[in-house]
């Protein structure tokens, strides 16, 4: 499913290995379940930072994905892959942490806004005006933290469909799964989130007409 | 000149779009479409040009001192659990208890009694089945209508918490799981089938986040919906109390024959 899986014979062993620490774990091994928690750390780290932006975070995210694939793991499928299933419990829990973040800054937020008297607008507008100027945005540093900024601004729904899509080459099917949508609806979050990063990112390039998004004639 | 839309550039970079030759033509002529999907290649390069901070390369390892003191016990499967030893304990001592039955009944005079004692108790073994399956799909059924009958953007709420249902959820998966191994092993396969069908609605609602959006809400009304589960699960129960309101039934009509035939002798 994702780009960091190797191919062939090296991936069965991965998996036959992997089945066979599940079995010893389900059959009251626990030590057996370390083996599974060393292997696949690093990329459901990975993941976890690309979602949450924060290593305190990412690192809570992994901890706890491992103790609820766990304690459901009665729940996993033998015939499946391991690494799969705890890739998908890591991106539940992080769209859980997304949003209870997001409810925790609006609510933070909106006293503050009240109080300056602005009205609620949407992401993709503001995003421009927030905007540094291109010469602040010269390195390549600049621009790492520009985009870093730019997927804060992403719905959970919208961050978890890129992080999938882009760095983890995962299939609309697979994304549309994690965020229990449609296949459809799950391609036009990504296809939003990309549009969202385009605009954020608009700076580094000549201004472009507002028609294009439109495919208007010309 | 007619551009290609920021959405079809980004399928023909994603090369899911039809009519792809088409397009590479046209991005051969069209000076403006092109830059648009260097825009977009500039997008991606900047997402692979993030870094993620290396967590070290005994990650693992500290991951697992992190979360071994919090492990408890992994719950077996169904099946599984027969072979711990607790249990297996107590089916040691069933299996003796049936062996010593069996001997005093073999030195004990043989009555017809104890064929009919046989026979009830399979008959109570069952009924006890279609009342445990008749409460567990009562249950099933409430967490049903409520996530159904819920409004999703009730007091304009971003988000719907359903941490209630999906816990409840989740507990009955692995009792429904059960019941529906019981109802393969018996042949019974329309039970079998609404049992399927019901466990994969159940863990819908168990996987599911524990905050979910209005959209992500009314999906899984509308999944809940197409599939019929609801009314399939009322019509089982409704079988399930008809079969047993017939059984009680029955024994009473048995016992009002023999009274008649006494009487008349």
């Amino acid at each position: 499913m994702v780009r960091m899986r190797a191919s062939g014979e090296q991936l069965e062993g991965v998996e036959s290995s992997d089945a066979e620490a599940v079995a010893r774990t389900l059959s009251g091994e626990r030590d057996a379940y370390r083996v599974l928690v060393e292997r696949h750390s690093q990329y459901v780290y990975r993941l976890a930072y690309r979602m949450t932006g924060n290593r305190e975070d990412a690192e809570e995210v992994v901890q706890e994905a491992f103790l609820r694939a766990y304690q459901k793991l009665h729940q996993f499928a033998g015939n499946a892959n391991f690494g799969t299933w705890v890739y998908r419990i890591a991106a539940n829990y992080a769209i859980d942490r997304l949003r209870q973040r997001k409810s925790e800054d609006s609510r933070r937020e909106q006293p503050k806004r009240a109080a300056d008297g602005q009205a609620e607008t949407d992401a993709l507008d503001t995003m421009k005006d927030r905007a540094p100027s291109p010469e602040r945005l010269a390195g390549s540093a600049q621009l790492a933290e520009k985009m870093k900024q730019a997927l804060d601004t992403l719905t959970p729904a919208e961050r978890t469909a890129i992080v999938m899509r882009h760095w983890d080459g995962c299939g609309i099917d697979e994304i549309a799964a994690v965020l229990k949508s449609s296949s459809t609806a799950a391609k036009n979050t990504v296809f939003r989130a990309v549009q969202k990063l385009r605009l954020a990112l608009e700076p580094f390039a000549e201004p472009r007409g507002a028609a294009r998004a439109a495919g208007t004639e010309l | 000149m007619k551009h290609w839309t920021a959405e079809e550039l980004w399928q023909y970079r994603e090369g899911n779009v039809r009519g792809r030759e088409k397009m590479a033509a046209h991005l051969e002529e069209c000076a403006e479409c092109r830059e648009e999907l260097e825009r977009l290649d500039e997008v991606f390069a900047a997402l692979d040009a993030m870094p993620v901070p290396d967590p070290g390369e005994n990650y693992g390892t500290r991951v697992w001192r992190q979360i071994a003191p919090r492990l408890g016990e992994p719950r077996a499967k169904w099946w599984q659990e027969w072979f711990v030893p607790r249990h297996l304990a107590v089916a040691a001592g069933m299996a003796a208890l049936a062996i010593v039955a069996f001997y005093f009944g073999r030195i004990s005079k043989p009555t017809p009694a104890h064929l009919v004692d046989a026979d009830a108790a399979s008959t109570v073994r069952e009924r006890v089945l279609v009342v445990a399956v008749g409460e567990h799909l009562g249950k099933s059924e409430m967490v049903l209508v409520e996530l159904s009958n819920a409004q999703p953007a009730e007091n304009g709420k971003k988000l719907i918490n359903i941490s209630s249902e999906q816990k409840r959820a989740e507990n009955l998966v692995e009792e429904n799981r059960l019941y529906r191994q019981t109802a393969v092993e018996g042949g019974d396969n329309a039970m079998a089938s609404t049992l399927d069908e019901l466990e994969r609605v159940l863990l819908d609602v168990a996987n599911s986040p524990s905050e979910v959006t209005p959209a992500q809400f009314e999906a899984m009304q509308k999944r809940i919906a197409e599939r019929g589960i609801l009314l399939k699960v009322r019509v089982v129960r409704q079988g399930l109390r008809s079969a047993e309101t017939q059984r009680k039934a029955e024994p009473a009509e048995e016992e009002s024959t023999k009274a008649k035939e006494k009487n008349k002798v």
